[in-house]
């Protein structure tokens, strides 16, 4: 009895970091299928997706992740297929530009506006 | 002086709105994408629609000439609609026909075939539609042409169509 029960806890301690393992795998897995976009589904992502189209992505996200490669190379490899629009995160580039700079210059020109405004109603005041 | 100025950078956004939502309105709600630069084939090993052994990319596209490959699958209703075109198709000398049966029942397949006829030389299975996804294809039915230099040269989504067969025609000949 003894020795099943060491046997038994030798088995736990042995099977808790696989599972462990594949919980990580899987985070991975949803993080990454999470920001594909289901080109054929209205604003869902292949994650939330139960289409054909998201069950082969779904695959292939499964086999690249299984071959070793990084996140930042599976969405390379589905824009080199669909272009940038299938990643909902998109990368800096010539087409995004005005996307990524517009939030910023908008920043920058109401600072200068609430600045210029701050400025004025010192002078007004003295 | 300063109240003409805000009212003249109120009318650009809102003129800015207007023209991005208009144009918004007038873009189709699907996305297709596409082919900016020639890609070559993908490479793949699928299994034959007939022998049910396995065959290469290398073996499928041996030849030098040009070759189309059809998506398409028995439970897809416009693949029916094209069908006959594809048949008309296949009489071309210059052009082979390659059918990717898509995500489909191989019984229901074969009777696709037997009913309506097969245009194609060669006919690949894709059981999981990942072979579809090498060819940056997202449904069915879809159409690539291939050139002589095994490049992707264009990309038809949806059913092909007279004026689509007509295209086809200008570019193998």
């Amino acid at each position: 009895m003894k020795i099943l029960k060491i046997f038994m806890i030798l088995f736990l301690f042995i099977s808790f970091p696989h599972l462990k393992s594949d919980e990580k795998n899987d985070e991975f897995k949803s993080k990454v299928l999470k920001n594909i976009r289901c080109l054929i589904c209205q604003g869902q992502s292949v994650y939330d997706s139960e289409s054909d189209f998201a069950f082969s992505i779904k695959l292939i996200v499964n086999r690249k992740i299984n071959e070793g490669l990084k996140e930042e190379q599976i969405y390379e490899y589905l824009r080199e297929k669909y272009g940038d629009w299938v990643i909902y995160d998109p990368g800096l580039n010539k087409n995004t530009y005005f996307l990524w700079l517009l939030p910023l210059l908008l920043f920058l020109f109401g600072g200068a506006i609430i600045y210029k405004k701050t400025i004025t109603n010192k002078i007004n005041k003295t | 002086m300063k109240n003409k100025l805000s009212s003249f950078v109120v009318i650009i956004f809102l003129s800015f709105c207007f023209v991005v939502f208009y144009k918004g309105l007038n873009n189709p709600n699907t996305y297709s994408p596409k082919i900016k630069d020639k890609k070559n084939i993908p490479i793949f090993e699928a299994k034959d629609f007939n022998s049910n052994s396995y065959l290469n990319s290398e073996k499928i596209f041996e030849e030098d000439i040009f070759y189309i490959i059809n998506i398409w699958a028995s439970w897809c209703v416009p693949c029916r609609t094209e069908h006959p075109l594809l048949m008309g198709l296949s009489k071309n000398q210059s052009v082979k026909l390659i059918g990717l049966n898509y995500r489909d029942n191989l019984n229901n397949a074969k009777k696709f075939i037997n009913k309506f006829g097969n245009p194609y030389s060669q006919i690949i299975i894709d059981e999981d539609g990942t072979l579809s996804v090498e060819f940056g294809a997202f449904g069915v039915p879809e159409t690539f042409i291939i050139d002589k230099n095994k490049k992707i040269i264009k990309k038809i989504v949806g059913p092909i169509n007279k004026e689509i067969v007509e295209e086809i025609k200008l570019i193998i000949k």
